[in-house]
């Protein structure tokens, strides 16, 4: 510890490190996971419970076209393999939500089914496409990242700036907020200004009237479900390459994206943001023990002796959980106004 | 067309008739968590218990028909899953005896509700829970782990005999990883080290961050992950060296695996049950031949579970599940003639000839008057990004 005792540039470090960067590349892999629940739920109105093991799916598909990639040598140094390997894998998961809303969803839709029929319908969905996923990839954790791990590392970073307190940031997570802001622009500039965004938007606003104006439903239906296979991907795979891929942890990442959905506004793009950053800053900041960052902040008198933390991790599970009740209580449709489908 | 039916009725009937005067078919259960947390570790746990009923049907030696393996799913960490698994393999299959359950919680609760009131005996390859020594089991669960109890003061000793006097501690929230923290902890501190936090973490996570900050805001640079390599353990491990927090490790049992050791540096260490080294050996050949990891973790614990049912049926004259409860310490401890793993067959034939067993097995079975396994540890350290074995600690 320098002899100076108040010490803000450190602070600030440590809370980037441990706090603010890790928050920040989980809140964007949530925030995409949630934008492919928000637009099912908006279009095809269910809330669809198979979107962890969808996201399990496409990463499948990634990790096993990259590894072939990477044994013919079609790599490029620098570039994590996986991200060549989207464009093709985004192909195989495309043609396989098509077919499952063929085989599966189409049905519900035809005969008007309610929309608990449709969450209910999701939940065999993810049951097979779980199964299939752990019958090709196998049940085992595993890491499919390759190239530079670290754009720099602590150890870097300290040697750079002599600062006590070094900050990491990890290729993963760069990639992770780079890609989930351009995804979301183009999303955003896709629904305002494109002729099929504009149609999407009113047919999940007001279905006959926009079935009246001339609006082709498979057409919506088939576009949105090609979305969810590009935010479902390329989430899955961001997802993997910062915390490695094992299909129960996929299946069970379902309970924050649908509390980030929820808390947002669900049907609500904007609020699905808001709501995953929510859910990510608030777990993490609630948990953090400030012991370290208080002791540069404060000086040495009132430097604290125990931990300083508000809640203990054990129960960061909870903590979205308890926003999500929060909000519910008080604005029961979200942050952003999302919309609660009535059934007729 | 009638005459058809009637050869094939007849057949049939003489193809029964016939398995029957060779040898009827004998159920025995393997109820492991198949999926769930342990599922990375099972491969090589299932294939040593199917190895031992390969290599007692194939010597022939076994009385009382050709054993069949009745699998069911535990899931590890959904008791009542593990329940209805063996209640089924009990009231359906009739199994004599059952090889399992894994995670120390699902094996508390079979326990208690399928064993101890229906009377059969099950023995677990890897609950190493602590509490399971003191749980009401009638006589009936036995295990060929040892207990968290030991691991717990060998993790300590071997933590403070390289000098690593502080650290902090996270362990997986479920019966295993308290079970072990505690055992740990209480040593530890009392061989004066410093645990500078403790703090459990759930496994599954979707995020390990915030665990990792919190963990390291005690100013420890040493972290001893108790808990799972597949799932809350990997995620702490990833977290902690993405953010630098921490810089050496210590491993409980359930970490050691490639897992972990592709993702930390060298030096760190853990432990993991383990017979001394011309048994490890032994087991480690007859596994290969039997097409096996045998460095799997539990696998040698899995081969010996089942190969005490075998033994303990052989012994008790039938399959009856009683019988079978009353043999399997008299197979599994001194005195006797000693067989070791790949010797099934002989020993076998030695019980039917009225010969005492000392079954000594893959991992060195010696059961103590509780029906847990003394067992040996093993320090293996990170080298070169593999576990490797450094010394058998007794």
């Amino acid at each position: 510890m320098t002899s100076e005792s108040i010490d803000i540039i450190n602070a600030f470090a440590l809370l980037t490190n441990f706090v603010i960067l890790p928050a920040l590349s989980y809140g964007s892999q949530l925030a995409l996971g949630a934008l492919a629940v928000t637009l099912v739920y908006s279009i095809l109105r269910f809330s669809n419970f198979a979107q962890g093991d969808s996201m399990a799916f496409g990463t499948m598909l990634v990790i096993l076209i990259s590894s072939y990639m990477i044994s013919r040598g079609w790599t490029i140094t620098g570039v994590p393999t996986a991200l060549l390997a989207i464009p093709m894998a985004l192909i195989g998961m495309s043609i396989y939500l098509l077919t499952m809303d063929r085989l599966v969803y189409r049905h519900y839709r035809r005969i008007k089914a309610k929309s608990i029929v449709g969450i209910s319908a999701s939940i065999g969905v993810m049951f097979v496409t779980g199964g299939i996923v752990r019958f090709i990839l196998g049940a085992s954790a595993q890491r499919f990242g390759d190239g530079e791990r670290f754009i720099f590392s602590v150890r870097e970073f300290k040697a750079y700036t002599g600062l006590e307190q070094g900050i990491a940031l990890k290729t993963s997570q760069f990639l992770t907020v780079t890609i989930a802001l351009l995804l979301v622009s183009f999303l955003f500039y896709f629904l305002q200004k494109t002729k099929t965004g504009k149609a999407m938007r009113a047919y999940s606003d007001n279905k006959e009237l926009a079935l009246l104006s001339g609006i082709d439903p498979d057409k919506v239906v088939q576009i949105t479900w090609l979305l969810v296979a590009l935010f479902t991907t390329i989430a899955g795979t961001l997802y993997g390459l910062d915390k490695g891929f094992a299909p129960q942890q996929y299946h069970l990442l379902l309970l924050p994206i649908f509390a980030s959905v929820i808390v947002g506004g669900i049907g609500s793009p904007i609020g699905a943001i808001a709501g995953a950053f929510l859910v990510a800053f608030s777990e993490i900041f609630l948990t953090y023990a400030y012991k370290k960052f208080l002791i540069y902040l404060l000086p040495l008198s009132m430097h604290p002796t125990s931990l300083v933390q508000l809640i203990g991790t054990e129960y960061k599970y909870a903590i979205s959980f308890v926003i999500l009740v929060i909000v519910l209580l008080i604005k029961p449709t979200g942050l952003f106004k999302g919309k609660v489908i009535v059934d007729e | 067309m009638k005459s058809y039916l009637k050869t094939t009725a007849g057949f049939v009937l003489s193809a029964t008739m016939a398995t029957a005067s060779f040898g009827a078919t004998v159920n025995v259960g393997e109820l492991q968590g198949f999926t769930g947390p342990l599922e990375s570790m099972i491969g090589p746990m299932s294939g040593g218990a199917n190895l031992a009923v390969t290599e007692a049907n194939a010597s022939g030696n076994y009385l009382y028909g050709t054993i069949n393996v009745v699998q069911g799913d535990s899931v590890c960490i959904d008791p009542a899953v593990a329940i209805a698994q063996a209640e089924k393999m009990i009231n359906d299959d009739n199994v004599m005896a059952i090889m399992g359950p894994n995670c120390s919680g699902n094996t508390g609760a079979v326990i208690t509700n399928v064993l101890v009131p229906n009377g059969v005996v099950a023995i677990s390859p890897s609950a190493t829970s602590p509490a399971l020594t003191t749980l009401e089991d009638g006589g009936w669960f036995f295990r060929t782990a040892p207990s968290d109890a030991r691991q717990g003061p060998v993790l300590a000793s071997i933590a403070i005999s390289r000098g690593q006097t502080d650290m902090a501690v996270t362990f997986s929230n479920s019966d295993y990883g308290k079970g072990l923290a505690d055992a740990f902890v209480t040593a530890y501190e009392a061989a004066g080290g410093t645990v500078t936090v403790m703090a459990g973490h759930d496994d599954d996570k979707a995020d390990y961050s915030a665990d990792v900050a919190a963990l390291s805001a005690g100013g420890s640079a040493t972290l001893a992950v108790l808990g799972y390599a597949n799932t809350g353990g990997r995620g702490i491990i990833a977290a902690s060296e993405d953010t630098g927090a921490f810089t050496d490790y210590v491993f409980g049992d359930g970490m050691i695996s490639e897992l972990t050791s592709g993702a930390v540096a060298d030096g760190s260490w853990g432990t993991m049950p383990s017979p001394d080294e011309a048994l490890g050996a032994n087991w480690v050949a007859v596994a290969a031949a039997g097409d096996v990891d045998g460095s799997g973790v539990f696998s040698a614990e899995a081969y010996d579970a089942m190969a005490l049912i075998i033994l303990a049926s052989q012994a008790a004259g039938s399959t009856d599940r009683a019988a079978i409860q009353a043999e399997v310490m008299n197979v599994a401890n001194a005195p006797g003639n000693k067989c070791s793993a790949g010797d099934l067959g002989t020993c076998l034939k030695w019980i039917s000839g009225g010969l005492p067993v000392d079954y000594v097995g893959a991992t060195g079975v010696e059961l103590d008057a509780g029906g847990t396994a003394n067992g040996s540890y093993a320090e293996r350290e990170v080298i070169g990004g593999v576990f490797t074995n450094v010394k058998i600690h007794q």
